[in-house]
């Protein structure tokens, strides 16, 4: 037995996306989750299982509190940073499957720009994942993702000659997509020069090779794919679904070869389950919170060699009218940072033709991805059934 | 300097962990090794992955290295760091086979190369804090 075609995405939505939203988290997460409810012509109480989000800000039982859930059957939580909202479809599509339950929301809320939670640098400090770092690293200085992923991509430009204005045209490419969303933080054009003349983060990454920090939420439903057919929109069938660890997941200074993230175990896995290959990938959503984790993931999912992610990406492949579209919302890099969950709405947009001025012509087989918490990947390749 | 002065991180050892903050503190790097197989693994944790052996001790390195990759960063982060801001983090391949992050001190950072070889030297942070520092070798 396979999860090929047990799962669904039947609903997803969002909040305006900001750097002050002027609202609770929680609340922020309600809005959202009852626009994904709504978007897959669901009553609130039809939700019977809630994957919540690792930061704990919003739990499950919010859910119940708020909606009046009679009976939630079917509780987690995918505690793998940034690649937890892709994983959580691997989570959900389980459950749903093995007939625990039929309608999963699984929601994203946070005022990372503006709120009491803190910017990234005092958020990491607080994750439990983060204890191997923050005994033997912090303390040196290495304290925010940006340093601590630097090294792999210094370590990529020394060994392949990759540059920073290769790294700068993901980040020209997902703005120009930012634009065309209608619901992007970032909305003046970039280009190449704009990106080398930003100032310097942690060598080799400048600003402009960062994600936001963003206020908003977003939300998406997972269903049984029984269930799936009485849900309002077309059915978006989850044909492959994988999470992968890197070796020495927690700390990339020990990691045998730091240029190979977790998605290189778990993309091989998805393909096959989903019976597809590369070539019939018409639009990916790849998990942006640096230009560099996009490059690595393109090379680790086999779109191209290791070392050849930097030509690739130069090569205009990745635009929107590319071989390969990425990020056609604008992605963490520019649209907002909600952790990659907006990753998993666009993607569900583009495919069901919902996608707006940035929607790829006829696609139907797309595939997106999650990275995070120093290395751990997830992806899930779907299809408009 | 005082403990209650010290504006940046501390570490938090626990029992697995303590004595490599002590050895830092007597001038010494020490490695966790395996008692049964022998093995040097870092950073410190219960089970050998080799053996499963949970028997371990400690082992003095060499200090000597080289460069695996590195970081030079401009922006701190957290406050403490701010006033010596860039800071040149690297990493190691020790000799015994593991890795270890610390600044990089007395370097060029525009000249850092892959496999440029280092060793460690120690830094007072406060009364009771030794950090791990690399200068070239």
């Amino acid at each position: 037995m396979s999860l090929k075609g047990k799962a669904a995405i039947t609903g997803v939505g969002d909040t305006r996306y900001s750097r002050q939203s002027g609202k609770s988290v929680s609340t922020l997460q309600m809005e959202a989750a009852l626009a994904a409810i709504r978007d897959a012509g669901l009553d609130p109480k039809d939700i019977d299982g809630v994957v919540a989000y690792g930061s704990m800000a919003v739990v499950a039982e919010d859910f119940i509190t708020n909606f009046g859930i009679p009976d939630l059957r079917f509780s987690a939580v995918t505690p793998l940073g940034g690649a937890s909202a892709v994983a959580s479809i691997q989570c959900a599509a389980a459950a749903v499957a093995a007939g625990i339950c039929n309608h999963v929301l699984i929601p994203i809320g946070r005022n990372g720009s503006s709120g009491v939670g803190g910017r990234i640098g005092s958020r990491v400090r607080e994750m439990p994942q983060f204890r191997l770092i923050g005994e033997f690293e912090m303390p040196l200085g290495a304290i925010a993702p940006a340093q601590l992923y630097a090294p792999m991509a210094r370590r990529h430009m020394e060994l392949y000659g990759t540059t920073s204005r290769q790294l700068a045209e993901i980040a020209v490419s997902t703005r120009h997509n930012a634009i065309l969303n209608g619901n992007a933080m970032m909305t003046k054009p970039l280009t190449v020069e704009d990106h080398q003349a930003s100032r310097m983060i942690s060598d080799p990454l400048r600003l402009f090779d960062c994600s936001l920090e963003s206020d908003g939420a977003c939300a998406f439903i997972v269903s049984s794919a029984e269930r799936a057919k009485d849900c309002a929109k077309p059915v978006i069938q989850v044909l492959g679904v994988a999470e992968g660890h890197p070796d020495s997941p927690s700390a990339i200074t020990q990691r045998p070869d730091m240029t190979r993230l977790g998605l290189a175990k778990a993309a091989p896995k998805a393909f096959a389950m989903a019976g597809v290959t590369h070539d019939d990938i018409d639009v990916a959503e790849v998990y942006d919170c640096f230009t560099y984790i996009v490059m690595c993931q393109l090379e680790d999912m086999g779109f191209c060699k290791k070392g050849e992610g930097g030509p690739f990406v130069a090569s205009g492949a990745i635009k929107i009218d590319g071989k390969l579209p990425i990020n056609t919302h604008g992605g963490l890099l520019s649209q907002a940072h909600m952790a990659g969950f907006n990753h998993v709405v666009e993607l569900t947009r583009q495919l069901r033709g919902e996608a707006g001025k940035a929607q790829v012509k006829d696609a139907k087989v797309g595939l997106v991805t999650g990275y995070g918490d120093m290395g751990d990947g997830s992806i899930a390749i779907m299809a408009r059934a | 300097m005082e403990t209650q002065d010290y504006q940046k991180p501390t570490p938090d050892p626990t029992p697995d962990t303590a004595p490599f903050w002590e050895g830092l503190k007597q001038g010494k790097l020490l490695l966790q090794c395996c008692s049964e197989c022998g093995k040097v693994r870092h950073y410190p944790r219960p089970v050998c992955p080799h053996c499963y052996s949970m028997a371990y001790g400690w082992k003095e390195a060499k200090g000597t290295g080289k460069i695996h990759s590195w970081t030079i960063s401009h922006h701190a982060f957290h406050p403490g760091f701010k006033p010596e801001l860039p800071i040149t983090l690297v990493t190691v391949d020790l000799d015994e086979g593991v890795r270890m992050q610390a600044q990089l001190r007395d370097g060029q950072p525009d000249g850092l190369k892959l496999e440029m070889p280092v060793k460690v030297a120690f830094e007072a942070a406060t009364n009771d804090l030794v950090l791990p520092v690399f200068v070239p070798a």
